[in-house]
């Protein structure tokens, strides 16, 4: 029972018009630094620009789906109005409110250092505190999810929590904790400077607190799309869950090792000696296991679902799914791209073979097929799905869906396909432009100008996208009934604590990042010969 | 299979498969942890161990990273060390002069904010962050040039940072030498 409609749809709305405007960057970005673009540009505009885009897709719109799809779960999955609802416009407004504070010195030049902030390059403070007000914006999410699961339980003691919700905490939790590598970074080194209180700054201490939240924060936007591969999916395509108990393993292996990995991100970095860079690294193999274990629960749901349907055969079952069916064909695309991307990223993870493309467009391609490819596209699968029990109007034009999920797809494949192939030839990232005239560097030009036509078709997906939410908006009413979650074929008769619960989990998840990141942060604390002027981005020379 | 109707048997079916996955999937793991930590300390190819600092204020005041010891020198052993500093928005020296097949350590950090430098056509890849020293054991197999961009993000001119690696024979290298203390491309 959704309750709280204009609640969740304006964390939707929000979400996509924010994404609409990075994608339009992204694309803008792809042309100039192509060879396509023939004439001159400020280079100064096209960093301006990756910051946005990159502020916006990594902390605005992933931030906002969590929270608006967490609070449909909790309403649906708990059957309960929330509990809250004053406290989830707060924090809604907060991170409004504060991706505007970000963006004014951002658009304005002053804040052209990346979403990843390098300091001691230090931008205008509000870029900061927007920021900050983002994140404590999505906390209070994380503590309405935390207190919605306690009344719940106290209430039904005798009832495992379901799923959806189940997974849904675990992901606020895991979020939780990893802003918090960030938000350190932000309040005790980068701000004091920021707001001229200090002139220094040890560069290499604040990448390790960055590299806390850098790894997890992916996991953190993967949630929402592994929930709907778990809970949405089977049920879309009239199946059912393979494994009820497997799910939650794969949730809790999320929250105890997405953490303690982040610097796999600093392989190559002078800051971190060799031992941790290693502990890191294995535990960065560990976090491969829940992708493993989750591949599997869904095909083999996916397998349950075509059988029902009369699918026969060791492979043949694979025609009798429902492909007319957006969440059919948004979820095997995704699978497909997850597949690529965490081949690419367990090269990257690689204690040795990751020099070879580090900082390299490899990475680029890299994320952009994992999280704007194998996660945004369920995003879109989610809205598809939830639209119309917010709005109370149909989505009627699965045709639409379906080649707006086809051209997101391949407009992904065409745009990070080259990007991991002149990765390897060495071609660096994050540079405005490049001179393709240089015979070092010509070969790479034609990778390039496919990888910018990917782009464009990205754009012409993502326009797509906007014509069928709106035209949902417009369309006639209709009843879309109670929204419900996957059932599993083998209802679990009891479920065990451990499975139920996540105070363990939370004890390991906050332990590892302490053993994983406890000495390292000491150490550094202490060498103070390692603060480093300031270099003030904007300002007037 | 008769019983397939069986609901019991069903699920522990099910949960046998669900098993056998789970196992083949931590076996995948552990070969992949398995072969790093093989190839570490076989090959002994890891990332830099140990930390060492420089203060980027006084760089050009003493030290191992003033200018007129930057670039390559031949050591005793007869192995090579280049040294190299990254700024806005270059390199110095811009185009460092290498020898092949010669052990060569290169030691490199930034002047002011954080650069990175990788060498393409190789594995050559490290982050220069302000404060700390990078070093690399490398070797070139053969002789040519090799593009050097800085990889990292260091403000609105990071597009123009590019060095250059120009890789001789080792005679020729000991030549030119010979008669310099501290070597680059334009000596």
């Amino acid at each position: 029972m959704l309750i709280n409609k204009r609640l969740i749809l304006a964390h939707f709305w929000l979400a996509f018009v924010v994404f609409g405007v990075a994608l339009v960057l992204g694309a803008w970005q792809m042309f100039v630094r192509s060879p396509l673009n023939a004439w001159h540009f400020n280079p100064e505009l096209y960093y301006r620009s990756v910051t946005a885009h990159g502020s916006a897709m990594g902390y605005v719109f992933p931030t906002l789906i969590a929270m608006g799809f967490g609070y449909a779960i909790t309403e649906s999955a708990l059957e309960k109005p929330l509990v809250g609802t004053r406290w989830a416009w707060a924090g809604f407004a907060l991170v409004a409110v504060g991706a505007v504070v970000a963006m004014i010195p951002v658009s304005m030049g002053l804040a052209s250092v990346l979403y990843t902030f390098y300091p001691p390059m230090i931008a205008n403070p509000f870029y900061y505190i927007g920021v900050v007000m983002v994140v404590v914006g999505s906390w209070i999410w994380v503590a309405l999810m935390s207190i919605n699961l306690t009344i719940w339980k106290r209430e039904n003691p005798e009832r495992p929590v379901p799923l959806a919700m189940f997974a849904n905490v675990a992901g606020s939790y895991l979020w939780g904790w990893t802003a918090v590598g960030a938000a350190l970074e932000i309040i005790f080194l980068i701000l004091p400077v920021a707001l001229g209180l200090k002139s220094t700054i040890d560069a290499g201490l604040a990448r390790v607190f960055f590299s806390w939240t850098l790894h997890a924060i992916v996991y953190f936007w993967l949630i929402p799309t592994y929930i709907a591969y778990y809970t949405i999916f089977p049920r879309a395509i009239g199946g059912r869950l393979y494994s009820d108990a497997m799910a939650r393993i794969t949730f809790i292996l999320f929250v105890v090792v997405a953490m303690p990995i982040g610097m796999h991100h600093l392989f190559a970095d002078p800051q971190v000696g060799a031992g941790f860079k290693f502990m890191h690294s294995v535990f960065t193999g560990l976090v491969a296991l829940p992708t493993l274990l989750t591949v599997f629960t869904i095909c083999a749901s996916a397998e349950i679902a075509s059988r029902l349907r009369g699918g026969s055969g060791a492979f043949g079952w694979v025609r009798a799914l429902p492909w007319q069916n957006p969440i059919m064909l948004a979820t095997a695309l995704s699978l497909v791209m997850l597949g690529f991307g965490g081949a690419g990223g367990l090269i990257n993870m690689s204690y040795q073979l990751d020099t070879s493309i580090h900082n390299t467009q490899w990475i680029t391609g890299h994320f952009h097929l994992i999280f704007g490819g194998a996660i945004v596209i369920m995003y879109f699968a989610i809205a598809y799905d939830l639209w119309p029990h917010l709005t109370g109007r149909a989505l009627e034009n699965f045709g639409l869906m379906r080649a707006q999920l086809w051209l997101w797809f391949i407009g992904m494949i065409v745009t990070t396909f080259p990007w991991h192939y002149v990765g390897i030839l060495g071609m660096p990232r994050r540079m405005a432009f490049y001179d393709y005239a240089n015979p070092a560097i010509s070969p790479q030009a034609f990778s390039v100008a496919i990888s910018a036509v990917g782009g464009l078709i990205l754009l012409i997906s993502g326009a797509l996208f906007f014509v069928v939410l709106i035209r949902g908006q417009m369309a006639q009413r209709s009843e879309a009934g109670a929204y419900r979650f996957s059932v599993p074929v083998h209802l679990p008769a009891r479920i065990p604590v451990a499975l139920n619960s996540f105070g363990l989990w939370l004890a390991l998840m906050v332990g590892l990042t302490v053993v994983n990141y406890g000495y390292p942060i000491a150490q550094l604390l202490v060498l103070k010969e390692a603060s480093v002027p300031a270099v003030y981005v904007g300002a007037s020379r | 299979m008769t019983t397939e109707s069986d609901p019991q048997l069903g699920e522990a079916v099910a949960a046998r498969i669900e098993r056998r996955w789970a196992t083949l999937s931590i076996v995948i793991v552990g070969v992949l942890v398995g072969m790093a930590i093989f190839i570490g300390i076989d090959h002994a190819t890891m990332p830099q161990g140990h930390v060492e600092t420089a203060d980027p204020k006084t760089l050009h005041l003493a030290g191992e990273f003033i200018e007129s010891n930057l670039g390559s020198a031949l050591e005793a052993d007869g192995s090579v060390t280049v040294r190299a500093i990254g700024q806005q928005y270059s390199f110095t020296p811009q185009c460092i002069v290498v020898p092949s097949e010669t052990p060569v350590t290169l030691r490199a950090t930034s002047a002011d904010v954080v650069h990175g430098l990788l060498i393409e056509g190789t594995n050559i890849n490290t982050m220069l962050v302000p404060g700390y020293v990078s070093e690399l054991p490398v070797q070139f197999k053969a002789p040519g040039e090799h593009m050097m961009p800085c990889q990292e993000f260091c403000g609105v001119g990071h597009q123009g940072m590019w060095g250059k690696v120009k890789v001789v024979d080792k005679t020729t290298f000991l030549g030119m030498v010979a008669s310099r203390r501290r070597l680059s491309c334009v000596d």
